[in-house]
C-alpha cells in the first residue's frame, strides 16, 4: 500500500498547515521536514519498483478495469523522487526569500497541494483520475502564481489561467472521445483493447487532442508563448518551483500517453514529435538568447530544454528514452539551480535586469560559482549531468538513424552556451554600472538551499554511471508498454 | 437528437471561441464558461445517447441487457465541479485586476513586456 502514500501524505501535511497558518516558524520548518519525508517515500517506492518490478494496486477494491488504479513504474518513481527533492530545496529556499505576507497567506499548504497533484498524476493509471490531478495540481499553481497579487503578476495569472484552462479542456474531451469509442478509461484496459482495435479515426484524433493538451502544457512548439509571458511575475522560488515541476509533468504525461496509446500510424507521430522536437529546441533557445532578463532568459531556456526530452520520446529507443529520462532529471535539478541562483543575484542587487547587472564575480565569487556549474551543466560541458543527459540522447538519436535531429540538438547546445555566457558575462563579468539598484543581503537560508542543489547537479554527473543504468531499466518499461498493461491487468 | 446536440456543442464552441479572442477580460471569463460547457455537453454525446433505460439494475439476470452507461454523467459532474471551481477562482482573479489596474483591457493587461 506504499503507493497510496505519495498522496495521502501531501494531503496530510497541507491540513496541518492551513491550521498552524499563523505559526511561521513552525511552517519553515515543518514544510522541510514534511518534503523531506516525501522524497524518502518515494525512495522507498523506487527500490520496491526495481525489486519486484511495475507496481499496481486498486485502493478501491474493484478490479483493474473498473476502480481507479495506482500504478508506479521506475520513470513514475524516478519522477516523484526528482520532484520531492526539489522541493526539499524550495522548502529550504523560501523562507528567506519570499516576504512574511506570501508565507503566511497559505504558500506552504499550497505548495504541498501542488505536490499532491504533481504525485497523483504520476503514478494514475485511469484516464479521468489523470485529468482530476491535473485539476488540484493547477489549482494550486494558479493560487501560487497569483499568491500576493502585484498588477505584474495579475497579469500573468490571468493568462496563466486561461491557457491551463483551455489545455484541460483539450484533455477533457478527447477522454469523452475516447471512452465514448473504447468504452474504458483505465489506461492499461485502453492501451490493451487499442491494440486490437480496427477503427483507427476516433483513436487518432482522441491522441491529437491529448497531444495539444500536454504540447500547451509542457510549452512545445507552437504552444509554447504563455510559459515566458506568465512564469517570470511570482517570486523567484515559486517560479523554479514551477520550472522544477510542472512542465515537467506534462513531458512525464506525453511519454506515458505516447508508449501506451500511440498504436496506429507509428510512422506519422514519429515524425511529428521529432519535427515539434527540434522546433521546440531551437526556436526556444533563440528566443532565450535575445532577452536582457534573467527570468526571461531561463523561461525561454525551459522551452528549450522541453524539445531535448521530447526528441528522446521520438526517438524511442531504449538508449533514447533513457538519455530522455536522464536529461528530465538533471534538468529538473540544473534549471531550478540556476533560477535559485538568480533570485540570489536579485537578493544582492535588487534587480534581474541585465542592464542593472554586473561585478558580481569580483564581489561575491561563491554566488557566482552556484550559477556557474548548472549554467555549465544545462550547457553540456562534460563533468556534469547535462553533458551525460546530450550525450546519451546525441547517441540515441544517431543510433536510430535520426540524424537531422541529431544536429539541431547539437546546434541548440551551441545557443545554450551562447545564452548562459551572457547571463554570465553581464550579471558577473561587466563592470559592475554607474547606474545600480539598491542592494541587499544574500539571506543565508537561501544560499544553503542553492548550494545543496548545486552538490546534488554535481554528484548526479559524478554517479552518472548508476543513475544511467536506472534510467536504462524505465526506458525499457516504457518501450515495452506490455509490462505496464500485464503488470495492471495481472496477465 | 444527436445532430441536435451535435449542433449545440458546435455552436457553444463557437461563442467560446469568439469569446475567448475578445480583448475584454470578463467577457474572456466568459469565453471560458462556454468553454466548459460546450466539452461537458461533448462528452455526454460521445458517451452515447440512450433514452429511458436505467442506469442501475438489481435482481436482473444478465445486468448489461437494457442499461445505459452511467460513467459520462459521472465523468461530466466531476468536470463541472471543477470548471465552476476554476471559473470562481478566474473571476477573482479579474475582479482583482481590475481593482488594481482600473482597466479590464487585454491591450493594457500586456503592457510593460
Amino acid at each position: 500500500m506504499i503507493l497510496v502514500l505519495p498522496i495521502i501524505l501531501p494531503l496530510l501535511f497541507m491540513v496541518v498547515l492551513i491550521f498552524t497558518r499563523r505559526w511561521l516558524a513552525f511552517q519553515q520548518g515543518f514544510s522541510i521536514f514534511a518534503s523531506i519525508m516525501l522524497t524518502f517515500v518515494s525512495f522507498l517506492i523506487l527500490t520496491d519498483v526495481q525489486q519486484n518490478g511495475i507496481l499496481a494496486i486498486q485502493p478501491g477494491s474493484w478490479d483493474a478495469p473498473f476502480g481507479i488504479t495506482l500504478v508506479a513504474d521506475l520513470f513514475s518513481a524516478i519522477m516523484m523522487i526528482t520532484t520531492s527533492f526539489v522541493a526539499v530545496i524550495i522548502m529550504i529556499y523560501s523562507p528567506g526569500f519570499i516576504d512574511k505576507e506570501r508565507q503566511t497567506a497559505g504558500y506552504y499548504p499550497l505548495v504541498f497541494g501542488l505536490l499532491m497533484g504533481v504525485n497523483g498524476a504520476f503514478i494514475t493509471g485511469d484516464l479521468f483520475n489523470m485529468y482530476v490531478w491535473y485539476e488540484v495540481m493547477l489549482t494550486s499553481s494558479f493560487v501560487l502564481i497569483a499568491l500576493g497579487g502585484s498588477a505584474e503578476q495579475l497579469r500573468g495569472s490571468i493568462k496563466y489561467v486561461t491557457i491551463n484552462f483551455v489545455a484541460s479542456i483539450f484533455f477533457v474531451s478527447a477522454i469523452g472521445i475516447l471512452y465514448g469509442q473504447v468504452g474504458t478509461l483505465n489506461m492499461a484496459d485502453l492501451a490493451a483493447k487499442m491494440r486490437t482495435w480496427d477503427e483507427p479515426m476516433y483513436v487518432n484524433s482522441a491522441l491529437m487532442l491529448f497531444f495539444i493538451a500536454f504540447s500547451i502544457k509542457s510549452a512545445l512548439v507552437p504552444f509554447f508563448f504563455w510559459l515566458p509571458a506568465s512564469y517570470h511575475t511570482p517570486p523567484m522560488a515559486i517560479t523554479a518551483l514551477f520550472a522544477g515541476t510542472l512542465t515537467k509533468v506534462g513531458v512525464y504525461t506525453l511519454f506515458r500517453f505516447y508508449s501506451l496509446f500511440v498504436v496506429f500510424d507509428q510512422q506519422f507521430w514519429m515524425y511529428f514529435i521529432l519535427t515539434l522536437a527540434g522546433l521546440t529546441m531551437f526556436i526556444g533557445v533563440l528566443m532565450a538568447a535575445s532577452q536582457f532578463d534573467i527570468r526571461k532568459i531561463l523561461s525561454f531556456h525551459i522551452i528549450s530544454q522541453v524539445g531535448y526530452m521530447v526528441m528522446g520520446l521520438g526517438i524511442f529507443t531504449v538508449g533514447g528514452i533513457a538519455g530522455a529520462i536522464y536529461f528530465t532529471v538533471h534538468n529538473m535539478l540544473s534549471k531550478t539551480n540556476t533560477f535559485l541562483a538568480g533570485g540570489l543575484v536579485y537578493q544582492r542587487s535588487g534587480s534581474y535586469d541585465l542592464k542593472y547587472l554586473g561585478g558580481l564575480y569580483k564581489a561575491k565569487p561563491f554566488l557566482a560559482l552556484l550559477f556557474f556549474i548548472p549554467a555549465l551543466s544545462l550547457a553540456g560541458i562534460p563533468p556534469l549531468p547535462g553533458f551525460f543527459g546530450k550525450f546519451f540522447l546525441i547517441k540515441g538519436g544517431f543510433e536510430a538513424q535520426q540524424y537531422f535531429i541529431t544536429a539541431v540538438a547539437i546546434l541548440t547546445g551551441l545557443f545554450t552556451l551562447f545564452s548562459m555566457v551572457k547571463i554570465w558575462n553581464e550579471a558577473y563579468w561587466k563592470k559592475e554600472p554607474e547606474e545600480v539598484k539598491e542592494k541587499g543581503k544574500v539571506h543565508p537560508s537561501a544560499l544553503l538551499a542553492t548550494s545543496l542543489l548545486a552538490a546534488a547537479v554535481i554528484l548526479m554527473g559524478i554517479f552518472a554511471g548508476p543513475v544511467i543504468d536506472v534510467c536504462l531499466q524505465a526506458g525499457e518499461q516504457i518501450v515495452n508498454p506490455e509490462m505496464y498493461i500485464n503488470a495492471v491487468l495481472k496477465r | 437528437m444527436l445532430l441536435l446536440l451535435a449542433i449545440l456543442v458546435g455552436v457553444l464552441y463557437g461563442a467560446a471561441v469568439y469569446l475567448l479572442l475578445r480583448r475584454n477580460i470578463f467577457k474572456l471569463i466568459l469565453g471560458l464558461i462556454f468553454l466548459g460547457h460546450a466539452t461537458n455537453m461533448l462528452i455526454f454525446v460521445a458517451g452515447g445517447l440512450t433514452s429511458g433505460r436505467p442506469a442501475f439494475l438489481r435482481g436482473v439476470q444478465d445486468e448489461t441487457i437494457g442499461m445505459s452507461d452511467p460513467l459520462p454523467q459521472a465523468l461530466i459532474l466531476t468536470a463541472i465541479v471543477i470548471g465552476l471551481g476554476v471559473t470562481a477562482f478566474a473571476l477573482t482573479l479579474v475582479y482583482r485586476f481590475y481593482k488594481v489596474t482600473k482597466t479590464v483591457d487585454f491591450d493594457e493587461l500586456s503592457e510593460n513586456e
